[in-house]
Formats: C-alpha cells, sequence, structure tokens
C-alpha cells in the first residue's frame, strides 16, 4: 500500500491505495465518485475519460500512482454551482445520449476536443477526436451535432466576454 | 492485474538505479501498452519504473540541422509541435494517427519504439529518417534498433532518451488503420534525403518493421508513385493473421506507399 494525493475536482485528495490500483477504481471506490464509468475494461471505450493536467486520459489504462501529485477533473466537476457545463447543456439539448453509459467519456472527450479546437471544430475533426469513444446506442449523430453546438456556443460566450 | 511496485524516477541515472533493485522489472513511460498488458495479465513486472516525470527525457529542439525529440515526449505534442510540423511534417501527421486522442496524450516516442509492436506507427519513420536512437549510455543507428517482434537493441535496463534525425526534404507517411485497434494493418514511412531515398513498412512484416529495398531503389531514380506502382512484396515475408492474409497485406504495401509518395 501506498498512500496517493491528488487534486480531484479541485479539492486535495489523499488515500491509501495497492499501486496496482488504477486510476478509475480509486476515483469511483475511494472517492465515491462514481460519474466515470468502466465500459470494456481492455481501453478501448473511453467510458473512463477524465481530464489530468487538462488533459483527457482513459483513467482505466492509469495507475492511481502515476497520478498522484496531478489535478484531476471528473464528469463531476464540470456543472458550476448547480449550472450544467455547456458540454452538459448541449448533450441535454440535442438528446446526445440514450442510456447514458458512455455519455460521462463523450462529455469530457467533448471538453477537451473544444479545448483544443474552440470555435474551428467541424464535423470531421469532431468525429476524428472520437475516435477513443464507443456508443452503442446513439450511432454518434447527435453527439456530434451536440460538440458542434456546444463549441460554437462557448466561441460566442468567449467572444462576447471580450 | 497482478500486485506490483511503484517507482517514480526522477532523473535518468535514478531510473537505471530503480530498475537494478529488481530482476523482474520493467520501466513505464505513458504506459498505453504495458498497463494493458498488465490488466489482462499477459505481464506481470513485480516493479514498475516511471518515467514520465523525467525532465531531461521531454521536449523537443531542432538545431543545427538536426531534430531531436525527447524519448518522454507524447504523440500529441509531437502531432501539434510547430517544429515538427516545420521540419517533418509527415512525422506530425504520423503522430496525430496513433490510437485516440486519449492515447496521444500519454503515449510516448520513446515507449513505443522501445516496445517495437510490429504494428506501431513511430518504427517505421525511425528506420526511413535513418534516425539515431540516443540511450543513457550510447547512441544506436535506427537501422540497428529494431531486430524483431517486440525486439530491439535495448539492453534489458537501457533507456531510450531521445531520437535525431536530420529533417528530410521530402517525406510521407500512410497506414490503413485496424477499424477496431487503429494499429497499422499496414504503415508506409517514405523520406527523401541528402542519402538517398529509404522507405520504412509497419504492420506487415512477419519479423516487424522493415526496409523495402526494392522500392527503395525505384524511387531512388524517380521519386514518384507510378515509380512503384509495379513493385511488389513476397507475402511470404508477412504477417497472416484475422485481419488480413499475408498477400493481402503484399498489396497493401504498395497502396500505403504510392499514397505517402503521393503525400510527400
Amino acid at each position: 500500500m501506498t498512500k496517493v494525493t491528488m487534486t480531484v475536482n479541485g479539492r486535495q485528495v489523499s488515500g491509501d491505495v495497492e499501486e496496482r490500483t488504477l486510476l478509475v477504481h480509486f476515483i469511483r471506490d475511494r472517492l465515491g465518485l462514481t460519474g466515470t464509468h468502466v465500459g470494456c475494461d481492455t481501453s478501448q471505450c473511453g467510458a473512463c475519460v477524465v481530464h489530468m493536467d487538462g488533459k483527457s486520459i482513459k483513467s482505466c489504462s492509469t495507475l492511481a500512482v502515476q497520478a498522484a501529485g496531478s489535478s484531476i477533473t471528473t464528469i463531476e466537476g464540470l456543472a458550476q454551482g448547480g449550472e450544467l457545463h455547456p458540454v452538459q447543456a448541449a448533450f441535454k439539448a440535442n438528446h446526445g445520449l440514450q442510456c447514458g453509459f458512455c455519455t460521462p467519456g463523450m462529455v469530457m472527450t467533448a471538453v477537451d476536443m473544444i479545448n483544443r479546437y474552440g470555435g474551428s471544430l467541424d464535423e470531421k475533426t469532431v468525429r476524428e477526436n472520437l475516435e477513443g469513444n464507443i456508443c452503442r446506442c446513439t450511432g454518434y449523430h447527435n453527439i456530434v451535432k451536440a460538440i458542434l453546438a456546444a463549441a460554437s456556443d462557448m466561441s460566442a460566450g468567449r467572444q462576447a466576454a471580450e | 492485474m497482478y500486485a506490483t511496485n511503484y517507482h517514480r524516477a526522477s532523473s535518468v541515472a535514478d531510473a537505471v538505479h530503480l530498475k537494478g533493485a529488481s530482476d523482474e522489472s520493467k520501466y513505464v513511460s505513458g504506459g498505453m501498452t504495458l498497463i494493458p498488458t498488465m490488466k489482462q495479465r499477459l505481464a506481470a513486472p513485480s516493479d514498475l519504473v516511471d518515467l514520465r516525470h523525467i525532465a531531461e527525457m521531454k521536449g523537443i529542439t531542432v538545431s543545427g540541422g538536426s531534430v531531436r525529440i525527447g524519448a518522454a515526449t507524447t504523440h500529441a505534442e509531437v502531432a501539434q509541435s510547430s517544429d515538427i510540423k516545420a521540419a517533418c511534417p509527415a512525422l506530425a501527421h504520423l503522430a496525430s494517427l496513433i490510437g485516440d486522442p486519449h492515447v496521444r496524450h500519454m503515449g510516448t516516442i520513446g515507449g513505443s519504439i522501445a516496445n517495437n509492436d510490429p504494428a506501431a506507427d513511430y518504427p517505421s519513420a525511425m528506420l526511413a529518417l535513418a534516425a539515431t536512437i540516443v540511450t543513457d549510455r550510447r547512441e544506436i543507428a535506427a537501422d540497428d534498433f529494431f531486430t524483431g517482434l517486440f525486439e530491439t537493441a535495448l539492453a534489458d535496463d537501457e533507456i531510450v532518451v531521445a531520437v535525431t534525425f536530420r529533417p528530410p526534404e521530402r517525406a510521407g507517411y500512410c497506414k490503413f488503420p485496424n477499424p477496431a485497434s487503429r494499429y497499422a494493418m499496414t504503415g508506409v514511412f517514405v523520406a527523401k534525403g541528402t542519402d538517398g531515398v529509404r522507405v520504412g513498412v509497419t504492420g506487415a512484416g512477419a519479423d516487424g518493421v522493415f526496409r523495402h529495398a526494392a522500392m527503395e531503389a525505384a524511387l531512388a531514380s524517380d521519386f514518384s508513385p507510378q515509380a512503384i506502382a509495379s513493385v511488389t512484396t513476397d507475402p511470404s515475408d508477412l504477417l497472416s493473421d484475422i485481419h488480413g492474409s499475408a498477400e493481402y497485406r503484399a498489396n497493401l504495401v504498395t497502396v500505403m506507399a504510392r499514397r505517402a509518395v503521393a503525400a510527400a
């Protein structure tokens, strides 16, 4: 057992873990943040995507000890003051989910790609950047629509703020 | 996953020291191959030595006609680097095709070439660019580095700290990705430099990545897709699996090579 300390959704957390403990299990089982999902367990589906130091990673393919000292954002860390993050709101408005299992990973991936591409996102880029996220319900159509809507809303918001 | 012990190295020397403390230890960088392999219990290192926080293994520099990429540089960093896009856009393109965005945020060039997966992208570029693999104790030409499936010239505790190469005049990379894994079913990197044309092929060879001598000869006199349209590859040297036969891959080598030359 070893003690790990990291920042999760802005809060410093610590816990004793076996060194083989995956980050996703630390987040779900030790911190009780069960929004991050384990889908395939073979590193392919992306339901477990969180942000580590601002970049999307698969928390099922990263050990908790590897993440020690980092800053992690999970799906629970997106909404601020009871208000949905624009990407969450866009998924709701565009019906970007059906069963919802892949949605936390989809939303975290969407936030990451909007951070990287901003308002210049187009459908082809969105689809390319969803390669690491699998949805078995929607056929991706409304997910892509939601991400494009959020990217456009967020860049309009940024311009208005400037 | 079987139990393991984790050590975070602060320097290259520290990493070698930590690794030496156990016979069954392994280095881990981004872990995008090793951690999934450990989850499947196909690997069970007693100790992991984490190289991801070693400052001297990070970063990209271009100077004096040479490009140096630190081994702990991620695929995303190579794909987005303005220095790499200027010096060798084909390499930035290659990095942008590896896995998916999440894998590219963690996986590193050093980890990829040290693992030498027969379907990994980077080894083909290292061969075609006549890159030098810089380790903690020596420099190894790419031609001598990749020795077989998952085999390299590295000693057990040797660490890749960087790769260096001279920017090519022209280069291109094209791969046919496996639709599920995104690994190359066949990927071809072509590079035209001051020393001639070199062609690296990944994903297809039964012994791993290889140079295609017949294509290099054809492209040396005429660097055009037509020059290699009728150059064939012997299927008896190629991989055959549920995803594609050796004959299918032999055809893919020509198709990918033509597209890579066209893109160069």
